[in-house]
């Protein structure tokens, strides 16, 4: 097992089916689609897609905040969950003699000893803030859950330890969420998520909500803290740029499914999917030159319903290099050297 | 007049305050620009700068609290400003109509799509209702929503959000206006849906040539879409210039930290350099350059004086005194 080591996080196979009612029937919406990645110590991973590809269901799941329907994730060495199902080398569910899945060893394990080392940060400043604690309270909560001091002096030390990471006063602490601004709301937040030491961060558009000029503060703070404490980021956001500029690696996704994973600069340089193309030229760069040069491809339509999810590839409905192949069948990532993934039948 | 009849709008220093119950609040202070026919002009500025308050004003929509307090705004010559209500209720969709940030919101849930889009063309047109709903499908061709006949009878929440801001521009459009306000007309969708409806919005200046004011804090569909650029910080417009002006020669320390502070293609493995401190509180507005608070070159000056507008080069005005300092020792220079 040397090779799991080298990774914090593991993520296998990973599915997220939430059930929706259509009349009488129960079907289920496909949010997250059979993902597999995996994110090193110390590394940003940055997560993008569009509005309801499954980006933020992947956070929540990946912390247990939904139960997930199949796979595997494991972290730090440790099965956090397994649902049982063998795969082949070709990505395939291994069926047994019966013609139903070969059920492993099922996992599921108690999360509250692994929430000291998995946080999140959430992307609204103003809604996920208890408006009727104080910033004090509101960063030591953690704290007291894990029962992480042993009197009133250490955990006023700790709480003040992080306000002065994340850039706060100590005469901030008394006070109450809506008096500050959107950047200290969202650096209230991040001290909340490193009170208890984590290792993962899960960031869901920790910038979005932000003013321009306010959002490199942040984005600066995150790698200023990446630096000192070596914590690791899955980075979910929808600023191409932004994911581009914070991050190590970058995992595109499409209604479910995990198009393209590479190394951020060689992902913008050498985009492989159509989808990750059309991506990143629909992009308005704040640099008139190029802006006048450069070619918008443009994609044809929206995005189609998850209940309504056409068969093999999804994107193949907007995709201009479509196939028979992609509607038969789904492409599974394959390496294209240096660990760059790409899911395409054609590229 | 011949010189002055360039310009189908001018706006000059133009004030609009809001009376709150903890003061007057001046959202606009003092704002003048020039828009030329079949022109894109763009107001940049974060949030609480002002920018869809100019909008609004020249529109006359603001809240019930608000009210221009002075200025000019003319329109072909006139001035707007003095019009009573049946004069504007001409002037909105008819000559000057506007697009809002969210489609979600701005469409009435309850009234299908065809009859917000012919409640339009039936209060500023005499047409009948046969023809208004020929004009409704021929305006939902032009935006391309597919099916347009079956569209008409389809319900806001229907659409998708590319599909309903396509509705507000084609509801925009049915008259052809002169003048086409965007209020952040991408930020609520997805960059590929807004790549669409840039692409849409230019397009479309080609063929009914109208000038169009994008309000936008996005910088990036700034330099692509627009022929002059203002910068608003604090109700005041700090920085204006073609695109070129803004993007490679900035000359107001505002600009100059918001272009440091973006991430673009030559700073991607770099420190981003943010602007410190937190955006302006309108209710404490300093003496002298609104953004002084903020700004690492702050002089005296600074503090106890609003900077004039300086002229850069022909197309590029700032109002700094950074750039004040450097004439006087340019000039100095020359003498010694």
């Amino acid at each position: 097992m040397s090779e799991n080591e080298k990774y914090l996080l593991k993520v296998n196979h990973l599915k997220q089916y939430f059930p929706v009612r259509q009349g009488f029937k129960t079907i289920p919406l496909k949010a997250v689609d059979d993902i597999s990645f995996a994110v090193k110590p110390g590394e940003t991973l940055g997560l993008v897609g569009e509005s309801g590809c499954g980006k933020t269901t992947v956070g929540r799941t990946l912390l247990r905040l939904y139960q997930p329907t199949a796979g595997r994730i494991e972290f730090d060495g440790e099965v956090l969950f397994d649902s049982g199902e063998q795969y082949d080398e070709k990505g395939k569910i291994v069926l047994g003699a019966d013609g139903k899945p070969v059920i492993g060893t099922k996992v599921d394990v108690n999360m509250l000893p692994y929430r000291k080392q998995m946080q999140m940060v959430f992307q609204d400043p103003y809604s996920s803030l208890n408006p009727r604690m104080t910033v004090e309270d509101i960063i030591g909560e953690p704290l007291d859950v894990h029962g992480l001091y042993s009197n009133r002096n250490e955990r006023r030390e700790k709480i003040l330890g992080l306000m002065e990471l994340v850039g706060l006063n100590a005469e901030h602490a008394m006070r109450y969420a809506h008096e500050f601004s959107g950047g200290q709301r969202q650096r209230i937040g991040i001290a909340r998520a490193l009170a208890v030491n984590p290792k993962f961060i899960v960031c869901d558009e920790p910038v979005s909500a932000l003013d321009v000029s306010i959002q490199a503060q942040v984005v600066n703070m995150f790698e200023e803290l990446q630096e000192k404490l070596g914590v690791a980021y899955l980075f979910i956001a929808h600023d191409l740029l932004i994911v581009h500029h914070i991050s190590d690696r970058i995992a595109v996704m499409y209604l479910g499914k995990m198009m393209e994973l590479a190394d951020a600069d060689e992902l913008n340089a050498n985009p492989m999917h159509p989808y990750t193309l059309s991506l990143l030229s629909a992009v308005p760069i704040p640099d008139p030159e190029t802006a006048r040069k450069s070619k918008r491809i443009i994609l044809e339509g929206d995005v189609p319903s998850p209940l309504k999810m056409p068969t093999g590839c999804p994107f193949r409905t907007r995709c201009q290099y479509a196939t028979e192949q992609c509607a038969a069948e789904m492409p599974q990532l394959t390496d294209r050297g240096n660990g760059h993934m790409v899911a395409c039948w054609n590229k | 007049m011949g010189e002055e009849n360039k310009y189908i709008l001018e706006v000059k220093d133009l004030h609009t305050s809001f009376f709150t119950e903890n003061g007057e609040v001046q959202a606009v202070n003092g704002i003048s620009f020039t828009l030329e026919q079949g022109k894109t002009l763009g107001i940049v500025g974060e949030s609480g700068s002002g920018k869809s308050v100019t909008a609004y004003s020249i529109m006359q929509i603001l809240a019930e609290t608000g009210k221009i307090t002075g200025g000019e705004v003319r329109f072909h010559g006139e001035d707007i400003t003095k019009w009573n209500r049946l004069q504007m209720q001409k002037f909105r969709g008819e000559k000057c109509s506007i697009i809002f940030q969210d489609p979600m919101t701005s469409l009435n849930p309850v009234f299908t799509v065809g009859s917000q889009l012919m409640e339009a063309i039936l209060l500023h047109t005499d047409k009948d209702k046969k023809q208004a709903r020929e004009r409704a499908i021929e305006i939902l061709t032009l935006v391309g929503v597919n099916e347009p006949e079956s569209r008409l009878k389809q319900y806001p929440h229907e659409l998708s959000g590319g599909m309903r801001q396509r509705v507000m521009i084609a509801m925009a459009l049915v008259c052809e206006p002169d003048i086409l306000i965007a209020d952040e007309p991408t930020t609520a969708l997805d960059v590929t849906i807004q790549a669409q409806i840039l692409e849409l919005m230019q397009e479309l200046q080609k063929k009914l040539g109208m000038a169009i004011i994008m309000v936008t804090h996005d910088l990036g569909v700034i330099a692509s879409m627009c022929d002059e650029i203002l910068v608003m910080y604090g109700g005041r417009v700090c920085e204006r210039g073609t695109a070129d002006d803004i993007f490679y020669a900035p000359a107001h320390e505002y600009t100059k930290g918001l272009l440091r502070s973006i991430p673009k293609a030559d700073n991607m493995n770099e420190k981003l350099v943010p602007i410190g401190g937190t955006p302006i509180n309108l209710l404490q507005m300093p003496a002298g350059c609104a953004f002084c608070p903020r700004c690492d070159a702050a002089m005296k000056i600074c503090l106890r004086e609003k900077p004039e507008e300086l002229r850069v080069s022909d197309t590029h005005l700032a109002s700094c005194w950074m750039n004040i300092k450097e004439l006087y020792k340019a000039q100095e220079g020359e003498r010694s």
